[in-house]
């Protein structure tokens, strides 16, 4: 009995609507709540007894995750975690069974598969208790939606005294249940033979390189949701556990802001201590927020709710930083006010100005512009941004590296 | 001789395309910008090549270093730690600018024209002053700095920033040689040569202007990139025309086409005038191209038509797609079939399956 784990990190070409923020960090690696999104995941699996070892698939270079993994290697000393690169693109399903001679290593009975750019507490403990309960090849965590964002997602209709799933579909155009995937799966190992069934049923025959090993054709991608899930819902093997918990996709870079505010809450009630506190002489700090202890806080400033302060950042006296996240290096003037916001690395935030976004109103969305106008939201200012003493940036994305000399609204600014 | 070419920082005017590939590697009539600038330099004689940088990514680092054998040249990156202005980095470079009292060249890199470097030291000779500044004719000068001279000589009086009245024509165009006398006027720190250096010299009566004669173009953003490449294009046809493609070739439409020798070209196609096609790119039948620069490895399917658009290396044009109105792609991205791109700036990898009806950035 040795779970295994896996999080599918997708790759540079797939990250495109975390920009600009990905155009300097591979979005798993962004930190909400004071480390990487990943990070969360990788807590998660710790607490998952007998879990040794932790797979990351992508098609990120090798070296994108080298130092992260040394990091994790010294946090989590008894978990083993190591990158896979994929070099060609196969579909989840398909690069799992691409890797599966890596997974199955050990014989482990079980294997959970996360996506990346989900954020939720992972009850992952109670996910594998229900799994053991019942005779199911797969369990899927589960959440309830508000009903119109409902079809964005892989919805689920369930049997709601024993949790088998009777039907999915992948984003589908009409309402079928409020009831959707959360990117969380337990499997057992015996997922590997439906896997290749479903690859055999989708291409008849299973070619073979002349190295024995199957190959696909392009256009021959196996994937996760829509080719295994379904298939399995069919035959009466996939089981739902539902969470009551938050959960939240994070697609756009604006995301990571109520996905920061989500996890820094739930940091309240489990490890309060790892919060900054309003101490005697200290800045003023409302509600939950994260400081690095390299960071400075200037004792008049106000902080919070919802604000994470990367390293080495600078906060000077007077400034207001709420509902955002602030990155390695920034430095912050004097009385400079920041709401709903993203400051990129190394940015320098100028005296009396103002940066201000607008708290997304839709659940998961992922629009950025709408009839070519840039939609209300968060606003983000990519790495190395200055913003000149008592302008406003509202509602904007900025590009890295660049100077704004006089206010903007409503922009993207390449 | 030596020579600092003024490269700065991230090249922002020109993104996408400096998302991916620093500005100076950005290839302009199928060779990247900063190899026509070498080119020349060595041409003239120059064996030492400063390059003021604000940052050196390793891509570059690596391809100067094969420049450096080709033209036999020493390449010396200078990187600025705060931004210097445009006069700051010849300070930070005394050691190598001031190392003799031969006279030095200083260009913005940015800058396209037939670089008539000979001439210029000729002339810097022979009048016997400091510096000397390369000026260009231009149609509406109340857009630019104005450079007045003396009444009959080549010395310079002084400069209008902006007129409103019409004081002349002739503009900075970026291109300088100086004495090495220049560098007891700059001090380390943020300088602009043009508002400080220059009219401290023009008062001490150091400084004449070359008149560019032929084009120049500053091609530091799309717009002026392609206008910048239809001059470079017509200076080709009248220098060398047999470095362009064929005009009696059957696609060949109104002359002044660049095609690298590894592109495929299919049937019935209408290209030119002024298209530059780089390497490995792949064209399919009856597509229609004009004003436009299809760079590295990119295709364009069967019956697309595109004007006035940069396509980014490796990038996909769908079948009877339609690119026009200073449209930028980044590299891989694909433009589905049918689809109408009307002034999209389009960061890399993106996919777009609708139309974009209206200038604008897809991030």
């Amino acid at each position: 009995m040795n779970p295994k784990a896996i999080i599918l990190v997708g790759g540079p070409s797939r990250g495109t609507r975390f920009r600009p923020l990905s155009l300097n960090v591979p979005k798993p690696l962004f930190p909400v709540a004071g480390k990487p999104i990943i990070s969360h995941h990788i807590a998660a699996l710790s607490k998952v007894e007998d879990l040794k070892e932790i797979l990351l698939i992508g098609f990120f270079e090798d070296s994108v995750f080298s130092s992260f993994l040394q990091d994790a290697a010294r946090e989590y000393p008894n978990l083993h975690i190591r990158y896979l690169r994929e070099y060609q693109s196969l579909g989840t399903a398909g690069g799992l069974y691409h890797f599966r001679d890596e997974i199955l290593r050990g014989n482990p009975d079980q294997v959970f598969v996360l996506h990346a750019d989900v954020a939720c507490t992972f009850p992952l403990v109670a996910m594998k208790k229900a799994h053991e309960g019942h005779r199911g090849l797969c369990t899927i965590l589960g959440t309830r939606v508000p009903r119109d964002s409902a079809n964005n997602f892989g919805c689920l209709v369930a049997k709601p005294d024993t949790n088998e799933v009777l039907h999915y579909v992948e984003k589908p155009e009409s309402f079928i249940s409020n009831l959707i995937s959360c990117g969380v799966y337990l499997f057992d190992c015996a997922i590997f033979d439906e896997i290749r069934k479903s690859l055999e049923n989708k291409k008849g025959n299973v070619e073979t390189d002349i190295y024995g090993r199957e190959v696909f054709q392009d256009g021959n991608k196996l994937r996760l949701e829509q080719d295994l899930l379904r298939p399995l819902a069919q035959a009466r093997k996939l089981f739902v556990h539902e969470t009551k918990d938050f959960w939240r996709q994070i697609k756009t870079a604006g995301s990571a802001v109520p996905v920061n505010g989500l996890y820094l809450e739930q940091l309240l009630q489990t490890n309060p201590e790892k919060l900054a506190k309003n101490t005697p002489g200290g800045p003023e700090i409302v509600g939950a927020v994260y400081i690095h202890p390299t960071a400075q806080i200037d004792p008049q400033a106000k902080l919070g709710p919802n604000v994470s302060i990367g390293p080495n950042v600078f906060i000077g006296k007077g400034a207001r930083v709420r509902d955002s996240i602030v990155l390695d290096n920034v430095d912050v003037k004097q009385n400079a006010c920041i709401l709903h916001a993203i400051i990129g690395w190394n940015s320098k935030i100028g005296c009396w100005s103002r940066v201000e976004g607008t708290p997304s109103a839709a659940h998961n969305s992922t629009a950025v512009t709408k009839s070519g106008l840039k939609i209300q939201s968060i606003t983000i200012l990519g790495k190395e941004v200055s913003v000149k003493d008592e302008t406003i940036i509202r509602n904007c994305i900025v590009l890295p590296h660049k100077d704004l000399k006089s206010s903007c609204e409503n922009e993207i600014v390449m | 001789m030596k020579a600092l070419i003024l490269v700065g920082g991230f090249g922002t005017r020109l993104r996408p395309l400096t998302l991916t590939m620093p500005k100076p590697l950005v290839e302009f009539a199928n060779k990247p910008m900063i190899l026509h600038q070498i080119e020349a330099l060595a041409e003239a004689g120059v064996t030492d090549i400063v390059l003021a940088v604000n940052y050196r990514p390793e891509v570059m680092v690596s391809i100067l270093q094969k420049y450096e054998e080709i033209y036999n040249v020493k390449i010396t990156f200078s990187v600025e730690t705060e931004p210097l202005g445009t006069a700051g980095p010849l300070a930070l470079a005394r050691d190598i600018l001031g190392k003799d009292e031969s006279p030095f060249f200083v260009l913005n890199s940015d800058v396209i024209c037939d670089f008539p470097f000979q001439e210029l030291k000729a002339f810097h000779e022979a009048h016997g002053n400091e510096g000397t500044i390369v000026v260009t004719k231009v149609e509406e000068p109340s857009k630019y700095g104005v450079i007045v001279n003396k009444s009959e000589s080549s010395m310079i009086d002084r400069f209008v920033e902006k007129p409103v009245e019409f004081v002349g024509n002739k503009i900075n165009a970026g291109i300088y040689i100086f004495n090495p006398a220049i560098l007891d006027r700059i001090e380390l720190k943020p300088t602009s040569i043009e508002q400080e250096t220059f009219p401290a010299m023009a008062a001490d009566h150091q400084l004449h202007s070359f008149t560019l004669e032929g084009f120049w173009m500053d091609v530091g953003q799309p717009k002026d990139f392609l206008t910048g490449t239809c001059l470079y294009l017509a200076n080709v046809n009248k220098c060398n025309p047999g470095a362009l493609a064929n005009p009696n070739s059957g696609y060949v439409h109104g002359g002044n086409v660049l095609v690298d020798p590894t592109a495929k070209i299919g049937k019935d196609c209408r290209i030119g005038p002024n298209v530059v096609i780089g390497p490995g790119v792949v064209i399919g039948d009856g597509v229609r191209l004009q004003r436009c620069v299809l760079l590295e490895g990119s295709s364009v399917k069967d019956f697309a038509w595109i004007k006035n658009t940069i396509v980014g290396w490796h990038s996909t044009i769908g079948r009877w797609a339609r690119l026009e109105c200073t449209s930028v792609l980044g590299d891989y991205v694909t433009v589905k079939d049918e689809v109408y791109v009307n002034g999209g700036s389009i960061l890399p990898h993106k996919s777009i399956s609708a139309n974009i009806t209206e200038p604008q950035i897809i991030m």
